[in-house]
C-alpha cells in the first residue's frame, strides 16, 4: 500500500520543478528525523549517513529552488503532489528502522529511494507530450542516475552486515 | 469547517517543533507526526490558533514535536481537557492524540461520552495493540493469544472493537489509516479536521519494539473496498465485518457539533483570584 505510484499532474515545467522540490523537500524530512532517531538511541555513526543523506538532498532542493526563480514552489507543490495515493517516491521508510542499524542497512533504504525516484521521473520523460516537460524530466533522470551510483559506491565503503546483525544480547523486552 | 483559522504558511516542516522525539526507531508514531504536520500544512492551519492535546504514553509525547500549542495531560485525560478547550474557544482547531492503551482503557469512558457530546474536534488514536511505554502489557486491544510472560497463555479476551464502538456512541466521522503510508494519513486526517463535529481516526501504528510481528501491517493493510457512507448501522456492519485492516473513512455522519449556548463569559484576572483567595 506505501509503495503506490504517486498520482499527480505535471502539465508545465513550472510543475515539474514543483513536485520535484517536494520529492526533495520530504526526503530532507524523512532523513532528518532518521538522523535525530540515531542520535537519540546514540548511533553516531548513522547520524552521521542520514545527516549526509539529508544535506544532500537538501542541495537538490536548493538547486531547484534556484532554477524555479519566481516560481512559487512550496505553494504549487501543495496543489500538485499531495501524493494521496502513494508516498513521494523518494522518501526512504521509517519503519524499517531498527536501533541497530548499520550504515549499510541505512543505504541501502536511501538506494531504495533514490532508484523509486529514477522510475518516477522515467516515468514522465518516457510519457510527457511537451518537449519542455520531456527535457526537464530526462535531465532529473540523469541525476537520478548519478545518485543512484553514488548511493552504490557509498555501499562498497561498509560491508554486508551478518544476517544476525539485529539480535541483541540484551533486548529492550523485559517479559521475555 | 469554517471555524478553523488559516494562514498561506503551507510548509509541513514549519509544523515540527526543533525537540527531537524519542520514540525507539522504527516506531510508526514517527510516521504519524509527518502525517500530522503535512495535515496541518494542507490546511494551511496557524500554529497559533491550533492546539495539539494528548494523554500517557508513547503516541502522547507528540504535543511536544509539533510547533502549536499542546497540552501534555492527565492518563486517559486527554479528550475531557479537550474538549473543555474546545468548547471555551471554539476559534481553536483541536486534535487530541492517544493510543489505545490511553484511549480505550484508563480514558475509555471520556471516550464513549465525548463521541456522544460531538463536540468539533479531531481525536487520533495510535493503536499498536500493546502498552509500549510500561514495556508490553496486554492493552485493550490486544489479540486474546498474545502470550507473554506478562500474560501467559493470552489474555483470552476479546479485543475492543473502537471504530464500532464510536459510531455506537456518535461519533460524526470515524476512519481507519495506517502510519507507514503518511500521506494517505495526512489526507485522511485532513479530512476528520474539515468534518464537523467529533472526528474518530484510528491509526495502525506498529511498535516495533514489543510488537515486532507488527512490522508485517505494511503487508496486510489495503484500502477500503467501498467508499464512505452516513448510514451508521451500514458502516457498523461493515466494519464488523472486516478483517481489521481496511484503510480508509469509512463514516461520515451528518450530526449537529454540540455548541455552548452559553456565551463565555470573560473573567478579570484579579476577580479570579479573589474567587480563588484562601
Amino acid at each position: 500500500m506505501t509503495k503506490a505510484p504517486p498520482e499527480h499532474t505535471v502539465s508545465s515545467p513550472a510543475d515539474l520543478l514543483a513536485v520535484a522540490y517536494r520529492i526533495e523537500t520530504d526526503a530532507v524530512q524523512r532523513y532528518t528525523l532518521l538522523a535525530d532517531q540515531m542520535e537519540t538511541h546514540n548511533n553516531p555513526e548513522l547520524v552521521k549517513v542520514f545527516r549526509d543523506l539529508a544535506r544532500a538532498e537538501g542541495i537538490h532542493a536548493d538547486e531547484i529552488r534556484k532554477q524555479a526563480g519566481d516560481i512559487e514552489l512550496v505553494a504549487r507543490s501543495q496543489r500538485l503532489s499531495r501524493w494521496q495515493k502513494g508516498e513521494s517516491p523518494e522518501e526512504v521508510d521509517l519503519g524499517s528502522a531498527h536501533y541497530l542499524m548499520t550504515p549499510w542497512h541505512a543505504l541501502e533504504l536511501a538506494l531504495a529511494g533514490e532508484k523509486r525516484a529514477l522510475g518516477f521521473f522515467t516515468s514522465i520523460a518516457e510519457t510527457a507530450k511537451d518537449p519542455k516537460i520531456k527535457e526537464m524530466a530526462s535531465e532529473f533522470v540523469e541525476e537520478e542516475a548519478e545518485h543512484v551510483n553514488l548511493v552504490y559506491r557509498l555501499m562498497r565503503k561498509y560491508s554486508k552486515p551478518a544476517d544476525t546483525w539485529a539480535q541483541d544480547p540484551d533486548p529492550p523486552i523485559s517479559q521475555d | 469547517m469554517s471555524s478553523i483559522q488559516t494562514r498561506l504558511t503551507c510548509n509541513p516542516a514549519d509544523y515540527k517543533s526543533d525537540i527531537k522525539p524519542i520514540w525507539c526507531p522504527g516506531c510508526g508514531d514517527y510516521h504519524v507526526l509527518l502525517s500530522f504536520t503535512r495535515a496541518f500544512a494542507e490546511l494551511g492551519l496557524a500554529p497559533e490558533k491550533t492546539v495539539v492535546v494528548s494523554g500517557i504514553g508513547c503516541s502522547s509525547r507528540i504535543p511536544a514535536y509539533t510547533n502549536c500549542y499542546g497540552f501534555h495531560g492527565v492518563h486517559g485525560r486527554s479528550l475531557a481537557l479537550a474538549t473543555g478547550l474546545k468548547v471555551t474557544r471554539p476559534d481553536l482547531t483541536v486534535v487530541v492524540a492517544s493510543g489505545d492503551g490511553d484511549g480505550y482503557s484508563i480514558g475509555g469512558n471520556h471516550f464513549l461520552h465525548a463521541c456522544r457530546r460531538n463536540v468539533d474536534m479531531t481525536y487520533v488514536v495510535m493503536d499498536n495493540r500493546v502498552y509500549g511505554m510500561t514495556k508490553g502489557q496486554p492493552s485493550p486491544t490486544t489479540e486474546p493469544d498474545f502470550d507473554t510472560a506478562l500474560s501467559p497463555g493470552g489474555t483470552g479476551l476479546s479485543p475492543f472493537h473502537p471504530l464500532v464502538i464510536a459510531l455506537a456512541a456518535g461519533a460524526n466521522f470515524v476512519a481507519r489509516a495506517f502510519s507507514g503510508a503518511p500521506n494517505e494519513t495526512a489526507s485522511i486526517l485532513v479530512e476528520a479536521i474539515r468534518h464537523p463535529g467529533f472526528s474518530f481516526v484510528e491509526v495502525l501504528s506498529p511498535c516495533v519494539t514489543f510488537r515486532p510481528d507488527e512490522r508485517e501491517w505494511k503487508n496486510l493493510v489495503h484500502p477500503a473496498p467501498v467508499a464512505a457512507t452516513n448510514d451508521p448501522g451500514k458502516a457498523a456492519r461493515r466494519i464488523m465485518t472486516d478483517d481489521g485492516f481496511n484503510i480508509g473513512i469509512l463514516y461520515r455522519g451528518n450530526r449537529r457539533p454540540y455548541q455552548a449556548k452559553v456565551e463565555s463569559r470573560t473573567i478579570d484576572l484579579a476577580e479570579l483570584e479573589r474567587e480563588f483567595e484562601l
